[in-house]
């Protein structure tokens, strides 16, 4: 059974289209990235998947519809959505008390464990704390839900680098096993590269690309080509093209790894480039 | 474009996962508001410290006169008593000033410092999360009034019998003030005014800001373009009695203030239908209110 399915889905806020028929599939025990531009439908698409939204088309989460069953489904799904939604006049032992109280699956033991390798005192208010360890805070709490699908919306905006780092580290290390499905969204690509099992590309309420982490490393090649190989290399009909340093990098999809290296330097593209060259394409088109 | 995330052979089926009982959820939903909200407890405490003072204070000024032999026993019996009623008074004034203020921000503050996100990522449901937020006028601060009441009241007895003797527990009829009082606070102060305070709720739940006026622009509209357009005050009156009307009955047998506390017997204010026409209207606007936060999230 999918973690996530989606077929169709659609949402509009005024005139403004913000899921125009997106179709979604995500098996359990994957982390996924959401990524896309600043209002390609991201936040919607989650907000949808935890029934925060109402919408047109079909959509299940862990077998439930997200929009009629939110409070059974929030047994099953945690989620993040951005570094300031705890209550800032809560304090630390309320707030595990408070989850304590009504969600059968959290472990407060385990809570505290976590929250032992921090400097946040159980009688601190949210208020006092500093924005990094309010999403320590979130994070201690979050982890210590056995939860089947973490879907965390831009959960490091806001932070400085070492925290960025510390939050997916403890992420992958403490929490992510290969029964748990993480969906992230988010549009610094760089930090959460290095996590994901799969990608999804979002533009404008579609997703315009979905590949798992293998998929992008056997089949996509960047070359850097020499200045007199240029031209024989867009032969191979590259997807996308940029200058840098006075040389032509190039992106190919489906082309062998060994026959492009004759015309210079190649090598597995990052995310970012990806991104550049699938929405950044469709971003030109579109205003062309 | 169908887009898919799938490179594993699928896991299991969903398992049911445990829930926690309904009525521990509503605990625990209640309880967040009275850690949010710490002024429910902390005015009505304050103002009857206040009270226990200005009393310690008034009896050491007033202890010689108390030791007089009483001229009228009615009077004096009137004289004891006041005091303590108008102790009672005080709070409740209080606590219906607290329960305003907290029923218009219930659900408007928390979408307005984005916190709706955390709790609606708790198995908490909407209907839930509304009907604690309206325990709170309708039953938690009914039940804190007559609690702060009471011990208010212990201490005034308790000055009370230190300057006058025992002979003053003769001039009071505490137990049967303290039911009425008890009843008086339940019955009205959060039973009879169910409607306002699903009214304020739902102005919470639909206030985009300045929920206070939402919840009283409206009905001085439409009270002043009623008397505007046609010269009646009808929606005022009507307004008066969702007010007042619960309270009143038959001329009381007792003085005047304590004659307020409890003018109808509790069969006759459970029979009375205005009751009944009164938590219609507070379960339509808590529904309302209930649709409202589930389709605004934190808009």
């Amino acid at each position: 059974m999918a973690c996530i399915e989606a077929r169709g889905l659609c949402k509009t806020f005024g005139t403004t289209v913000a899921l125009d028929r997106l179709d979604l599939r995500v098996e359990e025990g994957r982390i996924v990235g959401l990524i896309g531009p600043n209002g390609a439908g991201k936040s919607t698409a989650l907000n949808a998947m935890l029934g925060l939204t109402a919408y047109e088309g079909e959509l299940r989460v862990l077998g439930r519809d997200p929009w009629t069953e939110r409070d059974r489904l929030m047994g099953d799904v945690c989620f993040i959505a951005d570094v300031a939604v705890l209550p800032r006049w809560i304090t630390v032992a309320q707030l595990l008390d408070y989850v304590a109280g009504v969600h059968p699956r959290f472990d407060r033991a385990r809570a505290e464990s976590f929250l032992a390798k921090t400097t946040i005192h159980r009688a601190r208010k949210v208020r006092e704390l500093s924005k990094g360890m309010v999403t320590q805070l979130h994070l201690s709490v979050v982890m210590a839900i056995d939860a089947r699908l973490l879907v965390l919306d831009e959960p490091t905006l806001g932070l400085d680098i070492l925290f960025r780092k510390q939050f997916y580290d403890s992420l992958l290390n403490d929490y992510f096993d290969r029964d748990r499905t993480i969906v992230v969204a988010t549009h610094q690509v760089e930090e959460v590269e290095h996590v994901l099992t799969d990608v999804l590309f979002i533009d404008r309420g579609h997703i315009v690309f979905s590949r798992s982490m293998e998929q992008i490393e056997s089949r996509f090649v960047e070359l850097n080509a020499r200045p007199d190989q240029a031209a024989a290399a867009r032969a191979f009909h590259p997807m996308h093209e940029r200058q840098a340093l006075g040389r032509s990098v190039m992106l190919f999809e489906g082309v062998d790894r060994g026959r492009l290296a004759a015309f210079g330097d190649v090598r597995t593209p990052s995310i970012a480039d990806l991104f550049v060259a699938v929405v950044g394409g469709r971003q030109q088109g579109g205003a062309q | 474009m169908n887009a898919s995330a799938t490179h594993d052979p699928p896991a299991g089926p969903v398992g049911t996962r445990p829930e926690a009982p309904m009525a521990r959820r509503f605990y625990w939903a209640v309880v967040r508001e009275i850690w949010e909200n710490r002024w429910l407890y902390l005015v009505p405490a304050g103002v009857g410290v206040l009270i226990v003072i200005a009393t310690a204070i008034n009896v050491m000024h007033m202890a010689p006169r108390l030791h007089m032999p009483p001229l009228d026993p009615a009077m004096r019996h009137e004289d004891v008593e006041s005091p303590f009623i108008f102790a009672s008074l005080l709070l409740m004034f209080s606590t219906m000033v607290v329960a305003v203020f907290y029923s218009v921000d219930a659900l408007y503050g928390e979408r307005r410092d984005r916190s709706v996100l955390f709790w609606k990522s708790m198995p908490v449901s909407d209907t839930t999360t509304v009907l604690a937020k309206l325990s709170i006028p309708l039953l938690v601060l009914p039940l804190v009034t007559f609690g702060v009441t009471f011990v208010v009241q212990l201490f005034m007895l308790a000055f009370g019998l230190m300057s006058a003797g025992s002979g003053l527990w003769s001039h009071l009829g505490l137990m049967q003030l303290w039911w009425e009082e008890f009843f008086h606070m339940v019955a009205f102060h959060g039973i009879w005014w169910a409607p306002f305070w699903g009214w304020f709720l739902l102005a919470s739940a639909w206030s985009k800001r300045a929920p206070l006026l939402t919840a009283v622009l409206p009905p001085l509209v439409i009270g002043f373009s009623e008397k505007i357009a046609f010269g009646t005050s009808h929606f005022a009156s009507w307004l008066t009695f969702r007010f007042v009307g619960g309270m009143e009955g038959p001329p009381p047998p007792y003085p005047m203030a304590r004659g307020m506390l409890m003018q109808k017997s509790p069969l006759q204010f459970f029979t009375d239908i205005h009751l009944w026409t009164g938590f219609v209207m507070c379960a339509v606007c808590a529904a309302l209110a209930i649709y409202l936060r589930r389709q605004r999230g934190a808009a």
